[in-house]
C-alpha cells in the first residue's frame, strides 16, 4: 500500500483522491480515469477495493461508464466538486481556526487582521486555480 | 457469489491439543483473503487441511465443492506453498519442471520472468539456496502454477523488504491478469493489508473475526486527551483498552464513529486515531467476544451483492 492511510477504508480514500484530481483539473472532464487494475498497481491495493472507489464516484454521477472502454470524468463533475468543497470550507477550515483562536484568546478583530496580514504576505489570486 | 472454499464446523485435535475448534467460513472465488493470527493460532493446520495434507477430526471442508483429501481433481487446481517448504535434492530448474507436470495451467513464461524478478539462478542446487531464495522459489512456483486456488503460508521467511515488495507487486499483477482465489497467511499485516479484500483472524483455534478488510478499517478508534473528556466521550461505549498517565488518558472505542461523534470529540479537545488493520487484529485476538458481534461486520461479508 502506497501513500494511503491504513486507518480508514481504502475505497473511500481512492474515491477521495480521484475527486481531488478532478477538482484540481488533473483529470479533465471527458478524460479516461485510471482502471481498477492501474489504480491497484499504483497504490498496491486489491483491485476490488480500487473498483469500489471508482464505483462510488460513478454512482454519484461524477464518472460515466463507457462500455468496454472504461470510466470517464462526467461533464460538470469539476463544477460540482468545487461547489461541494466551498460548502465544506467553513466547517473544515474556519471552525477549527475559530476554536484555536478562542483557546489562545485571539478575538474576531485580531483574527481578521491576522488573516489580512497573511494574505498580503502570500498574494492569492482570487480566481487562482478555480477558474471553471 | 460462489465460494471457492467452504469450511463448516471444522475441528482438528492432536492428542490433548485442540488446534482448530469449530471453524467455519467461506472464501469467495476470485478474492484475496488474509488469514491472520498469532503463531500457533492454527493457521498452518487450517491451510494443510485445505490442501489435503491433514485430516480434520470433525467438520466439513469443500474446495471447489469437493473434499480435498486424496482428490486429485481438486489438488491439481490448488497450489500450496508453506513456510520452509522442503524440496528433494534438485536444482531450481528441476523443481520448476516437476511443478510444470503437475499443474495444468503452468506458465513457463511466468516462471522465467519470476526467476528473473527474484534473481534466482535456475542452475543452482536448492539445498545451496539461502532461506530467502528458497522462499522465493516457493513464490515462483505458486504464481507460475496459475492454479485457481493459491494458498500461501507465511511465504516470505528470509525475504528482505525489497523482495517482499516484488512479491506483492507480482502477486497483484498476476491476479489482475488472471484472477484467482488467494488465501495468504501472514504476520506482516501492515505490509500486506492493502492487498486483502477479506480477512479471517483466528486465535487459539477459533475464528474471532471474518470481515471485509475495508469494513474493519475505522471499526475502532483510539481516543486520547484529558481524562475527564475521554471518560465523558467513552461513557456508554464499548472499550477495548484504556490507559492513563497524569491527566491524560487514551481508550480504544469499538464501533464506527459518525460525524456527530467526531465533532463532539473535537469540541472536547480529544484526538481521534482510527486503528489500522494490524492494530485491530491485535486487539481482536485479545478481545474475541467483543470483536465477533460488532454490528458493522456482516457475518459473511463476501455474500453481499455489491462489489
Amino acid at each position: 500500500m502506497t501513500g494511503l492511510d491504513e486507518g480508514t477504508p481504502l475505497f473511500a480514500q481512492i474515491a477521495e483522491r480521484l475527486a481531488e484530481e478532478i477538482a484540481d483539473g488533473g483529470l479533465a472532464e471527458g478524460e479516461r480515469v485510471p482502471s481498477m487494475n492501474e489504480l491497484a498497481a499504483f497504490y498496491r491495493i486489491n483491485p476490488a477495493t480500487a473498483a469500489k472507489g471508482i464505483n462510488l464516484l460513478a454512482d454519484d454521477g461524477l464518472l460515466d461508464k463507457r462500455r468496454g472502454i472504461g470510466m470517464f470524468v462526467a461533464d460538470g463533475a469539476r463544477r460540482r466538486l468545487l461547489a461541494q468543497r466551498r460548502e465544506r470550507f467553513a466547517g473544515r477550515y474556519i471552525e477549527p481556526l475559530l476554536t484555536e483562536a478562542a483557546r489562545l484568546g485571539i478575538g474576531p478583530d485580531d483574527l481578521v487582521a491576522l488573516v489580512a496580514e497573511a494574505a498580503r504576505a502570500v498574494p492569492l489570486d482570487a480566481s487562482g486555480g478555480v477558474t471553471v | 457469489m460462489t465460494a471457492a472454499i467452504s469450511v463448516t464446523g471444522l475441528s482438528c485435535q492432536y492428542r490433548d491439543h485442540l488446534a482448530l475448534d469449530d471453524v467455519s467460513f467461506d472464501v469467495q472465488a476470485g478474492s484475496i483473503t488474509g488469514l491472520l493470527g498469532r503463531n500457533g493460532a492454527g493457521k498452518t493446520t487450517l491451510l494443510r487441511i485445505l490442501a489435503g495434507q491433514e485430516f480434520p477430526s470433525a467438520g466439513r471442508v469443500l474446495v471447489h465443492g469437493a473434499p480435498p483429501a486424496e482428490n486429485e481433481d481438486v489438488l491439481r487446481r490448488l497450489v500450496f506453498v508453506r513456510e520452509d517448504q522442503a524440496y528433494p535434492d534438485f536444482k531450481v530448474r528441476h523443481a520448476l519442471r516437476v511443478a510444470s507436470w503437475f499443474y495444468p495451467n503452468w506458465s513457463p513464461a511466468r516462471a522465467d520472468a519470476l526467476l528473473a524478478d527474484f534473481e534466482l539462478p535456475a542452475g543452482r542446487a536448492i539445498k545451496k539456496l539461502s532461506r530467502g531464495m528458497r522462499s522465493a522459489l516457493g513464490i515462483v512456483i505458486a504464481l507460475a502454477a496459475q492454479a485457481e486456488i493459491t494458498l500461501f503460508d507465511e511465504p516470505y521467511a528470509g525475504l528482505d523488504a525489497v523482495a517482499r515488495q516484488v512479491f506483492y507487486d507480482r502477486l497483484l499483477a498476476d491476479y489482475a491478469e488472471r484472477p484467482r482465489t488467494i488465501l495468504l497467511s501472514t504476520h506482516l499485516i501492515d505490509e500486506a493489508a492493502g492487498l486483502l479484500e477479506g480477512v479471517i483472524v483466528i486465535d487459539r483455534g477459533r475464528v474471532v473475526v471474518k470481515a471485509s478488510a475495508d469494513d474493519l478499517r475505522g471499526l475502532a478508534t483510539t481516543v486520547s486527551g484529558p481524562v475527564l473528556s475521554v471518560d465523558d466521550f467513552t461513557a456508554g461505549r464499548d472499550i477495548w483498552d484504556r490507559r492513563q498517565v497524569a491527566s491524560q488518558a487514551s481508550a480504544v472505542v469499538v464501533g464506527p464513529l459518525d460525524e456527530a461523534a467526531w465533532a463532539r470529540a473535537k469540541s472536547l479537545r480529544l484526538d481521534l486515531a482510527p486503528l489500522t488493520l494490524q492494530q485491530l487484529v491485535v486487539h481482536a485476538a485479545a478481545h474475541p467476544a467483543s470483536a465477533a458481534p460488532a454490528p458493522t461486520v456482516p457475518v459473511n461479508p463476501w455474500e453481499r451483492t455489491s462489489a
